[in-house]
């Protein structure tokens, strides 16, 4: 490797890529720093100042009035998501070792057409997704919502992990066979423990996916059971009274925190992941 | 401890497909150590895995111990298997890569502590049990796929090409040891290889197979001596055994091949060839090590003098490439024979060894006679 002192510090060609870096940094940080800055402004102080300027006085009040609002709801969407995303990682990771490692007939066409899911826009699936959850009786539930999740994400946790386990070498699991192991041995005994990146890797698209869901949120649900996207939506969007941006701001940080949260503790997994095959253990 | 004979075993992947295997035939007695040979895409993979358990055969039988398994499944056949990959589980150490196969079987703890020492000490891993595949040697490695296989103590051993992935030197080593642990264990074994030395040094029995079908079937010297085939005659010997097409000639009542190598004539007399061969195009197989050096006109057999081409000296031999009917011949001489190219060499032939194969076909067309003679020197040899 070349040491950095062989090259000129500051090259014009260098300097353009930073400033170019720069612009982007600015691009992205900008819409954070007004909210942050803004969460934290009384609501005179918004009215009066402009949206850059340094709050004349720093308080909570927007953060503990947006929290009395949406708590209710944010608790509402970790009952939706955390079962929502363990389920569809399980089934998605059994799907997939049985796609790459117990092909029967007709497997591959069978492949083939759940990666359609992968391609069907929210809103082709509300009607049928609607339908079916009446004759189930699970209209407006949490259940329904969780399950409206988990099917319409199998088709990405299956291609994560069948596209994974492809790149594991068939002779495990045969020398597994002839130990003696059967299918779920081999999978909770072998599969399973060689799958972390993958695991995180489906954990956090999932998380991601269905807690900013806000579609299925606002047609499946209703009332108290509303996931926190809906809430925060009709909290923006009420017409009465005076404009409160503090407490606007400080719900969308609320809202927005859990998935910035799993980036932050599972992120470096998430690059791992999804490189994941190219390098053999 | 087991026999295993496979009977009439087919295997397709369809129906229109072409077999995969066809009609494969054969036994081995307990202890014995069969190899499996041939080209990648033979089906000698597929074999073994189908007397694994691991593909259904579509037609025939496989019996262990006279016991039909065609239908079992692998964990009940009582097989071990030694992987080409070696398989290793990579998130479990060296310890639980061999336990792995008797924890499921249920074996008490203590048996199993008992069953890992004694591997690991046969195989000299007893320093490696905590660490995990990804943190061994290619070699540590292979032996550790192989003590998971020996730790079973199953019926039967299945090796599927376990040295390929060794560099040249470790797999000469692996070699020797792999008998030497046949020698002492005497389990029953299935080896597939590509290596014709292995097959050769390794078998009791070996199996040659091209296309799904089990060319021949014997003892390895029977395959060297006594090819059925051109295949197997070009497959089994290094350097490969010389195909040199030639014309059949009757003279005083026996068939002659000419031969003519640019520079002199020379009718190779054939004392069992059927005279009814006469006029025909015939391959001639002659191994290299069975061309000598000759006077001409000296000790018996019929001479020819041939230019060198190309020398190669390989230091235990030396290898002369001469022309002999538009074909190129590779003649195993001592290495200390001064020859250069351009030189002109007395080549001399042992006729009863030389072997005669159909042009188009390929077939052996004196099988027997060569079997008869290659039995009288194995008794004059045992005489001695």
């Amino acid at each position: 490797m070349h040491s950095p002192v062989d090259k000129p510090a500051l090259s014009p060609s260098r300097l353009a890529i930073h400033a170019v870096l720069l612009i982007a940094v600015v691009l992205y940080l900008v819409p954070l720093v007004v909210m942050l800055l803004t969460s934290f402004k009384t609501p005179e102080d918004i009215s009066t100042g402009n949206l850059l300027s340094w709050p004349t006085a720093i308080t909570a009040i927007g953060w503990v009035k947006a929290w009395g609002t949406v708590s209710g709801y944010f608790w509402n969407s970790i009952l939706i998501t955390v079962p929502a995303v363990l389920i569809s990682t399980t089934i998605g990771a059994l799907n997939g070792y049985v796609l790459s490692m117990w092909r029967f007939r007709g497997s591959q066409l069978f492949f083939g057409l759940l990666l359609f899911g992968c391609f069907l826009p929210f809103q082709t699936v509300l009607l049928p997704a609607s339908f079916t959850l009446g004759k189930l009786g699970l209209a407006s539930t949490t259940t329904g919502l969780v399950l409206v999740h988990v099917v319409y994400g199998l088709a990405f946790t299956t291609l994560f992990f069948r596209n994974f386990y492809v790149s594991i070498p068939d002779a495990l699991v045969k020398a597994a066979r002839l130990d003696g192991a059967g299918f779920f041995t081999i999978f909770r005994r072998i599969i399973l423990p060689m799958s972390t990146p993958i695991i995180m890797v489906c954990l956090i698209w999932q998380f991601t996916q269905i807690w900013n869901d806000f579609l299925f949120g606002v047609v499946f649900s209703s009332g108290d059971s509303q996931p926190i996207t809906v809430a925060l939506n009709n909290l923006v969007n009420t017409s009465t009274g005076a404009k409160e941006y503090n407490v606007d701001m400080a719900a969308a940080m609320i809202a927005g925190l859990p998935t910035l949260l799993v980036y932050v503790v599972a992120g470096k997994y998430f690059v791992r992941g999804l490189t994941a095959g190219a390098v053999k253990g | 401890m087991a026999t295993l004979e496979l009977r009439n075993v087919n295997k397709t992947y369809g129906a229109g497909l072409p077999d995969t295997l066809k009609d494969i035939q054969l036994s081995i007695k307990d202890g014995e150590f069969l190899i499996l040979v041939g080209p990648s895409g033979c089906g000698k993979s597929t074999l073994m895995n189908c007397i694994a358990g691991l593909e259904q055969i579509t037609g025939g039988a496989i019996l262990i111990d006279q016991q039909d398994v065609s239908g079992m499944s692998p964990k009940d056949r009582d097989i071990a298997m030694v992987f080409q990959s070696y398989a290793l589980y990579p998130t479990m150490t060296v310890r639980e890569n061999i336990e792995f196969g008797l924890k499921i079987r249920k074996m008490p703890q203590a048996a199993i502590d008992e069953e890992v020492a004694r591997v690991a000490k046969l195989l000299q891993i007893e320093h490696l049990l905590a660490r995990k595949p990804a943190q061994l040697s290619g070699g540590q490695q292979q032996r550790v796929a192989m003590g998971r296989a020996l730790a079973r103590r199953p019926k039967i051993y299945l090796f599927d090409e376990p040295l390929s992935n060794l560099d040249a030197k470790l797999r000469v080593e692996m070699r020797t040891e792999m008998k030497l642990m046949h020698q002492r264990l005497k389990t029953t074994t299935v080896y597939v290889t590509h290596d014709q030395i292995e097959a050769m040094t390794l078998g009791d029995k070996v199996a040659v197979m091209k296309d799904g079908i089990i060319q021949q079937f014997g003892t390895p010297q029977q395959i060297y001596n006594d090819p059925a085939n051109q295949f197997v005659a070009s497959f089994i010997g290094s350097p490969p055994m010389n195909f040199v097409p030639a014309r059949l000639v009757a003279q005083g009542g026996q068939l002659h091949a000419v031969l003519d190598s640019g520079q002199a004539r020379c009718e190779l007399p054939l004392p069992g060839a059927d005279l009814g061969l006469e006029g025909r195009e015939i391959v001639l197989g002659i191994r290299p090590e069975q061309i000598a050096l000759g006077a001409e006109g000296g000790n018996g057999g019929p001479s020819i003098r041939a230019q060198v081409q190309v020398t190669e000296p390989t230091g235990p031999d030396m290898l002369v490439f001469v022309t002999l009917n538009q074909t190129k011949v590779c003649c195993r001489l001592a290495p200390d024979v001064a020859c250069q190219v351009g030189d002109t060499l007395a080549l001399q032939f042992d006729p009863a060894r030389v072997l005669l194969f159909d042009a188009q076909s390929g077939e052996r067309l004196q099988a027997t006679r060569i079997a008869n003679t290659v039995k009288d020197n194995m008794a004059a040899l045992g005489g001695r």
